[in-house]
């Protein structure tokens, strides 16, 4: 293990995300949607729909929340939880912010 | 545990509700198969004459849709028809050869219409009144505005006649019986009945016995026994139904009217139950509602374990769905020597209420002009309450009792608790009051979806919201105004009319000056507010992506597994050899899967990757085509005949006025998509008159249609007036365009626009004011100015090019120590 490595990773300007939008990150194992809301905070959610899989990143960013496209399931960008009525969950990961840039966990690239 | 296996057949009401109360009881009892034999998911039958009279839409009379059996995780075969049970290996097949085992099966197979054997039965044109399918094929005879006969007097083919009228049929009603609803109704009330039906212009002959169908290849009309002929193109069948118990015959089970079943809706083979209008239990069948249900709820809870659950008969009143007529019957009112009647008539209001009385308690009540006692009689009858004490009052109903009269609210306040509201759902007073307050329920809906009352045939939807009222005092307002989404209290008119009065110009400016709920709306009211403001300042709008749903910010549609489809516009469905060898040179360069012709005659290529869109795009754009916004709430396409370029009946060009109305009318955005066509003759080939908008040519001119539909819905259009020059043929469909742009609610597609605002007052505004048409198009004429850009073009040069790619790729990342 190399104590220097450092555990974030840096993965693009905040600026490049559309305000109440988003932007995905491709790894190695997955799509990774990167959210930011009306007020400039960011969450990455797994780009999986808990229902049926749909792109999360296509859908409308409004409050900490986005609609999935496909069928209109309301997912939370905290906790990655469907909210309302239906249930299911979608993976969430933390998010750093620091001088206008956002931060992955280095781990993210290659987890499963 | 594991789970075990339960199978139904059939997918009504009764094994619906069945469903509702299992997966309450005991949730993860059972993995669920159900066979429906009809190709949809479970529906509210009684409200078919409803959907018959136009009042209602079949998406409004969906009881689960298909969201509710994912959810539930409820395997459910659409369109396939049981053929065998094997009770020896437990399985039940389907007619497409599906067999699925069982531990526990529910048969529900319901009742087949009776068909009269007279000659002629089986031609075409001969319908029953049972499912949609039926429906449907009804809305479409109607269509030819011609003449139906309907046999049989009784509940539904009173409905069905009245539905058939609604629809500007010519109907004549013919009965066996000498009067209407005998079965329900004394023959004083089947008078009253019979004179009102007769006031809507529907013929009525009773003692009428047919003798036989005529027609050659399909019906052309009715012969009675006297010898009466009675031309029609349409007869519908409603004389009865019969339990449908083939199935479990075959199979063995004990079968008399319908399947035998117990108390507990057990059938002769104890791990096979019945219920429904198939079931006979106690030598009764049942074809009312509310027995159903109660056989749903005694079903469920055996099925859940609880084996004390019993069905008990009770009667169960009637009600005629048919607007404008009220009537009410309960129970038995045959005279007899040891009953007494108490009878009000009043000829003038129309009014006539019976109640038959033995040992001075009701046994039976009919009620004609005025029902709003019924539940109270219904009351006295099943508590068998003495009435001697206000036997002089009584037929005046309950507002009567003790003095003065009361006024309807204090006649609902006076109600037991345990008094039966909802005669459909056996939904008593208390659990409405209860869950009002319980859940702090204020609107009708939220009623409906936690109580069940009122959510079937509606008929007590009156004392529903009297109760209400009650429960909630000055806090319900059932005339509020539906708010656009949960943001707001504000409906769609209000939010339209503000963003003029205060010149509303961008989202977080409108959020902020009408007091939005939410920091930034929701996925509801954005994407309308983004068009409405689009729509009223065409130049001064800049347009908001963030708020337009996902195929209207990429320019393509959506597809399941996440890819897109394109579809290029082909001007009025004609393309070309350079045109045709593009496409097929895109399809080979990005290996485009699919490739379909569309409804609308375009080419739709499916299965294109998200990133691949830009560079599809660019190569249509190279070869001269632009965007067919196959994904837009706005115009899509308009479909043409070859007209007199080439048809021997053509008497216009119609491919050239569609080339040109595409051309004028591609990229204006509309509260939901817009559909054309265009039609040489009227033969109709290109199918106008089910269009949003649709031109019939004709010798002298042309027609312009409007408001029809056939999605979900099938509606043929309206006629808005005729036109003698291709000129005003453009005119007009502009300023109709533009009326349904300024006054459509968003989502809202120009059939239903057209019923909430009235065909005259359009037809006023775009024949007759001449004026006002100018206008309207003018103002549609400045807003294409902005609105005609391609799409496609701008993004295949680079615009919002943050779309279509990652913001970062971690692929080739080594895994962090």
């Amino acid at each position: 293990m190399s104590a220097l490595e450092s555990p974030w990773i840096e993965v693009c300007p905040i600026d490049s995300i559309p305000l109440r939008g988003c932007r995905v990150v491709r790894t190695r194992h997955m799509q990774i949607a990167l959210f930011r809301t009306a007020s400039d905070e960011v969450f990455a959610l797994e780009n999986r729909c808990p229902h049926k899989n749909g792109p999360l990143s296509e859908g409308i960013v409004h409050d900490r929340k986005v609609t999935c496209p496909l069928h209109n399931w309301v997912i939370s960008l905290e906790s990655g939880e469907a909210t309302g009525a239906d249930k299911g969950c979608t993976r969430s990961f933390p998010v750093r912010l620091d001088k206008g840039r956002v931060y992955l966990e280095a781990s993210v690239a290659t987890a499963p | 545990m594991s789970k075990q296996k339960l199978a139904i057949i059939g997918n009504g009401m009764a094994p619906g509700r069945m469903l509702e109360h299992l997966f309450e009881a005991a949730p993860d009892a059972y993995d669920v198969t159900i066979f429906n034999a009809e190709p949809r998911v479970n529906y509210d039958r009684i409200m078919l004459s409803p959907v018959l009279s136009g009042e209602k839409s079949y998406e409004q009379i969906i009881i689960h849709g298909d969201g509710w059996y994912i959810d539930h995780g409820v395997m459910l075969y659409k369109g396939h028809k049981v053929v065998k049970i094997d009770r020896e290996a437990r399985t039940v097949t389907s007619e497409h050869g599906e067999t699925v085992a069982y531990d526990k099966l529910v048969i529900a197979t319901g009742s087949n219409p009776i068909i009269i054997p007279v000659p002629g039965h089986s031609l075409p044109g001969v319908l029953s009144y049972r499912d949609l399918d039926d429906v449907r094929a009804m809305m479409l005879a109607a269509q030819s505005r011609n003449k139906a006969v309907v046999i049989g007097g009784g509940l539904l083919g009173l409905e069905a006649a009245a539905g058939l009228n609604a629809r500007d049929m010519d109907v004549t009603v013919v009965h066996l019986m000498p009067t209407l609803m005998e079965r329900q109704l004394d023959p004083a009330a089947g008078y009253l009945l019979q004179r009102a039906i007769e006031e809507r212009g529907i013929k009525v002959l009773c003692n009428a016995n047919t003798k036989a169908i005529l027609g050659d290849t399909r019906v052309e009309g009715v012969e009675l026994a006297d010898g009466t002929v009675i031309p029609a193109s349409l007869v519908v069948m409603a004389v009865g139904i019969r339990p449908n118990a083939e199935l479990a015959k075959v199979a063995g089970l004990e079968v008399k009217r319908g399947i035998v079943v117990d108390g507990g809706m057990r059938t002769s083979d104890p791990d096979i139950y019945a219920l429904g209008e198939c079931a006979e239990v106690d030598g009764q069948v049942y074809g009312l509602v509310a027995p159903l249900y109660e056989m749903a709820r005694v079903a469920a809870a055996h099925l859940a374990g609880e084996t004390a659950a019993k069905f008990v008969h009770a009667d169960t009143p009637t009600k005629l769905k048919v607007t404008g007529i009220d009537l009410y019957s309960l129970g038995d009112f045959a005279e007899g020597d040891d009953r007494e009647e108490i009878v009000l008539r009043d000829a003038s209001a129309g009014v006539y209420k019976r109640l038959v009385l033995k040992d001075n308690r009701i046994v039976g009540t009919v009620l004609y002009g005025e029902t709003a006692d019924g539940a109270w009689f219904n009351d006295l009858k099943k508590k068998q309450t003495d009435i001697s004490a206000m036997r002089d009052t009584l037929i005046f109903g309950q507002a009567y009792q003790g003095g003065s009269p009361l006024d309807p609210m204090a006649a609902v306040a006076a109600l037991p608790d345990d008094a039966e509201i909802c005669g459909c759902n056996g939904v008593c007073k208390g659990k409405i009051t209860g869950t009002i307050k319980a859940k702090g329920l204020t609107s009708l809906d939220d009623v409906r979806a936690h109580t069940k009352a009122s959510s079937s045939c509606g008929t007590c939807t009156g004392l529903v919201e009297q109760l209400m009222k009650l429960t909630l005092g000055d806090a319900y307002n059932p005339s509020a105004v539906k708010p656009m989404c949960g943001c707001t209290d504000l409906s769609h008119d209000d939010v339209r009319r503000l963003i003029k009065a205060k010149g509303l110009k961008s989202i977080p400016q409108l959020l902020q000056e009408l007091e939005w709920k939410t920091s930034c709306g929701c996925a509801k009211c954005r994407p309308a507010l983004n068009y409405y403001m689009i729509c009223d300042w065409p130049d001064d709008y800049a347009d908001d992506y963030q708020s337009r749903f996902i195929n209207e910010r990429v320019h393509a549609n959506i597809q399941k597994d996440g890819t897109y489809s394109v579809v290029p516009r082909m001007w009025g469905g004609q393309t070309s050899a350079k045109e045709l060898r593009a496409i097929a040179d895109i399809v080979d360069k990005y290996k485009i899967p699919t490739v379909k012709v569309t409804g609308g005659q375009r080419i739709d290529m499916l299965g294109v990757a998200k990133e691949d869109l830009p560079g599809v795009w660019a190569d249509l754009s190279a070869a001269g085509m632009v965007s067919g916004h196959a994904y837009a709430k706005g115009l899509r396409t308009v479909k043409t005949c070859v007209g007199s370029d080439w048809c021997r009946f053509g008497t216009q060009d119609s491919t050239g006025l569609g080339v040109k109305l595409e051309k004028f009318m591609w990229g204006s955005w509309t509260p939901a998509k817009v559909k054309l066509a265009v039609s040489g003759c009227p033969r109709n080939c290109a199918e106008a008159t089910c269009k949003d908008i649709g031109v019939v040519c004709i010798e002298s001119g042309y027609d312009i249609h409007y408001a029809g539909a056939a999605g979900l819905e099938i509606k043929g259009t309206e006629l808005l007036g005729h036109v003698a020059t291709e000129e005003e043929a453009i005119e007009v469909i502009g300023a109709l365009t533009q009326l349904y742009r300024e006054q459509g609610r968003y989502l809202e597609r120009i059939h239903k626009w057209a019923k909430r605002v009235g065909f005259d007052t359009i037809r006023q505004q775009i024949m007759e004011d001449g004026e006002r048409r100018r206008t309207l198009y003018d103002r549609f004429v400045f807003s294409q100015k902005f609105a005609q850009i391609d799409p496609w073009a701008e993004r295949a040069q680079g615009k919002d090019a943050h779309e279509f790619k990652p913001v970062a790729d971690l692929t080739l990342r080594e895994a962090a120590e």
